[in-house]
């Protein structure tokens, strides 16, 4: 009696040890190193998976930088707050001097400024429209007007306006880039939220097409050229760009005879008050 | 007589007899010849002339970029007047050279003289076709010596020459081998040698017994030539459905006819084959089927490409309350908004409707009544497929083999609901393909 429970406890504790070595052994060999910074800066991170960075989601983008493969103000939706986190995790510094971005789009071909081709009666959808022969609009660069973007956004930022064209929320938007990447055009641009003065429009056609098809369409005049600080706007293939690296006075929108230059108080919402009374005017 | 039934596919109304009966006419020239560069699938070839150029009939006024590329030609002699973005009949504005024609018609030096072509090899004969700048003219344009370089370890065991002519109206291609069967057969045979292949099929859909009769007197000399008849079904020219109603071969997913040993040639190909290696004459002219209701007088044509369709309209007496022009077929050609469009290699006809036979829809919501699914000759389920679509599950839409589609058009065709099928699943492919673009 006594030694058939004991022949049971030293097989089953015999079999305990054999068996714990070998997890043991095995822990050993295939132990996974976790940086415990990746832990950290996931943490720090805002969680919300919104792929703004553009990378698959927040646990991948704490792993890159990490490893230094991205830099410490890289989540767009966290801006400087998660910035700073993240630098004192890394032993970095940041210096702040990132300002907010926000989505804007540059382009104010609205119904009554831009020429149509064709009469377009299928799918509400801006890719599916430009499928048909580039879309019906007479510009290749112009915005369709059928809200894709809007439909990506999500933070409800985008609505369109009864004009034909997107309107973005700067107090909204977080600079996720959605909509960056949907708009089929590539009209939709991350831009500083404390820049003033913005050129809306990205057609590189030449001046004479321009004028033949749109209202408000840049006709490469070189005037916002010269009277911007030097280098602040440069011509690039028939097409004002603004350096937002650069400062640059709202008076420049005042020489460009196309009114395709604006000023935009993005950080105090961002619709000038004649465009709102346009919309109000345009049958709503 | 082809053995195997093809699954699904759909009946319209054919309307065949409207242009069937009228002899090809050569069009004269246009007062002006809008000649696109991008007119093959692949890469667009690079402009080479400038506005104020003097050009000759067949000179290269475009070079190909890279090897799935054509040259492009001038249609005729005269002056390049501009270098301008003009309409494109299948796709958004491009560069085209606009060609104002002397009226003298000269050949550049070196072109159109009579060559022995018995003597060319595979390789002389692929170089010639790839010079002439061929590609498919059945609609899809792809570089035609691409196709006949097929890799070793790919043998190609059969030719098959498309006159199948399944899209209804279009009469192009019916005319061209009534008229021309012996340079047909011939542009084939050449095609043949340069994939070293016996076996040449030309098929034809049973609604077209004169144009078989044509073709079998000039086979009847030739060993491993065989005309067959085809069910009058739609689509039954497409590639797939062809090589499986032919030889009961299946084209695998995702693969190309090369994978089963088939290589499919238009008969509109095989003729300029002809003429490319026998007389050195590039592809600067094809037939076109002007048909429909909405134009004057049904007509089938030579036009030179470049030739836009307004010209082309006019020639034929002009519109006829007409409510829509379509570039190629009723069942996959494109609605045109401009007549500046002009004929390009890919164009093989143009049909007019009227405007009662119009109609513009709005798509409801699918009822699941499974039409498109028992008439999609690709097997797929077209009603769950437009659904995905459209709440933008592209990657489910890929697992259930968007990409497979032919764009036939036979599920909007049956569709009750109406419902832009093709339109959802073009979009499908083109958001998949940029999202495999951005992972590469």
């Amino acid at each position: 009696m006594v030694t058939s429970v004991l022949t049971a406890l030293i097989a089953l504790a015999s079999l305990a040890l054999v068996l714990s070595l070998i997890l043991g052994l095995v822990a050993r060999a295939f132990a996974v190193s976790i940086d415990a910074k990746v832990a950290e800066i996931e943490g720090a991170l805002p969680g919300a998976y919104c792929g703004g960075c553009g990378l698959p989601g927040c646990s991948e983008l704490a792993r890159r930088i990490a490893e230094g493969r991205a830099s410490v103000d890289s989540c767009p939706g966290g801006g400087d707050e998660v910035a700073k986190k993240i630098a004192a995790i890394m032993g970095a510094r940041f210096t702040g001097g990132s300002v907010r971005k926000v989505a804007l789009v540059l382009c104010g071909g609205s119904e009554q400024a831009a020429a149509k081709r064709f009469h377009y009666n299928g799918i509400k959808d801006c890719t599916s429209a430009t499928i048909l022969f580039g879309g019906d609009k007479a510009c290749q660069y112009d915005c369709m007007g059928l809200g894709t973007c809007a439909g990506v956004c999500p933070v409800d930022a985008i609505r369109m306006l009864p004009n034909g064209l997107p309107e973005i929320d700067p107090m909204k938007c977080t600079a996720c880039n959605k909509c960056v990447l949907a708009c089929p055009k590539n009209i939709i641009k991350l831009v500083p939220i404390n820049r003033r003065v913005h050129v809306l429009c990205c057609s590189h056609d030449k001046a004479a097409r321009v004028r033949a098809i749109c209202k408000v369409g840049c006709i490469a005049c070189v005037k916002c050229v010269k009277a911007a600080p030097e280098g602040a706007i440069t011509m690039e293939n028939n097409l004002a760009i603004v350096d937002y690296g650069a400062e640059l006075p709202d008076a420049v929108a005042a020489v460009c005879p196309m009114d395709t230059i604006v000023v935009r108080d993005l950080e105090a919402g961002g619709t000038r008050q004649e465009e709102l009374e346009t919309v109000a005017g345009g049958g709503r | 007589m082809a053995r195997w039934k093809i699954f699904g596919g759909v009946h319209p109304e054919y309307h065949k007899e409207l242009a069937e009966r009228r002899p090809i006419e050569v069009m004269p020239l246009p007062g002006r010849l809008i000649v696109h560069f991008a007119q093959n699938l692949g890469t667009a070839p690079k402009p080479i002339v400038e506005k104020g150029n003097t050009v000759k009939r067949g000179q290269v006024i475009g070079e190909p970029q890279g090897f799935i590329s054509v040259p492009i030609h001038a249609p005729t002699s005269g002056t390049v007047q501009a270098i301008d973005v003009f309409p494109h009949p299948v796709g958004a504005d491009m560069p085209a050279a606009v060609i104002i024609p002397d009226g003298k018609d000269e050949w550049a030096h070196g072109l159109d003289v009579e060559r022995d072509a018995s003597a060319f090899d595979a390789e002389k004969i692929i170089a010639a076709v790839r010079d002439a700048g061929l590609v498919g003219m059945g609609g899809a344009a792809f570089p035609t010596h691409v196709k006949l370089s097929s890799p070793r370890e790919k043998p190609i065991d059969l030719l098959i020459v498309n006159g199948a002519e399944c899209e209804p109206y279009l009469t192009a291609d019916h005319r061209l081998m009534l008229e021309k069967p012996r340079e047909i057969v011939e542009g084939a045979s050449y095609l043949a040698k340069a994939l070293g292949v016996s076996n040449v099929i030309i098929a034809i859909e049973r609604n077209k017994r004169d144009a078989a009769e044509s073709i079998r007197t000039e086979i009847i000399k030739r060993r491993g030539y065989s005309v067959e008849m085809l069910q009058i079904t739609y689509p039954q020219g497409a590639e797939r459905q062809l090589i499986f109603s032919l030889t009961g071969r299946r084209v695998p997913t995702g693969g190309l006819p090369m994978d089963v040993g088939v290589l499919v040639q238009n008969v509109a190909t095989s003729f300029a084959a002809h003429e490319a290696i026998r007389f050195n004459r590039p592809l600067i002219e094809r037939v076109v089927c002007v048909s429909g209701r909405g134009v004057r007088t049904p007509k089938n044509l030579l036009v030179r490409i470049g030739t836009t369709f307004g010209d082309v309209i006019a020639f034929c007496g002009g519109e006829l309350d007409s409510g829509k022009v379509i570039g190629g077929g009723p069942m996959m050609g494109v609605a045109q908004y401009s007549l500046n469009a002009p004929v390009t290699k890919g164009t093989s006809g143009i049909v007019l409707l009227r405007q009662d036979e119009v109609a513009q829809f709005v798509g409801d919501a699918c009822i699941r009544c499974g039409r498109c699914v028992r008439a999609c000759p690709m097997q797929l389920n077209p009603s769950l497929l437009s659904v995905l679509v459209e709440r933008l599950h592209f990657d489910d839409a890929e697992r259930h083999h968007v990409l497979d589609c032919i764009e036939c058009g036979c599920c909007a065709y049956l569709c009750p609901s109406r419902r832009p099928m093709v339109h959802h699943f073009r979009r499908a492919k083109a958001e998949i393909r940029s999202t495999q673009a951005k992972a590469i």
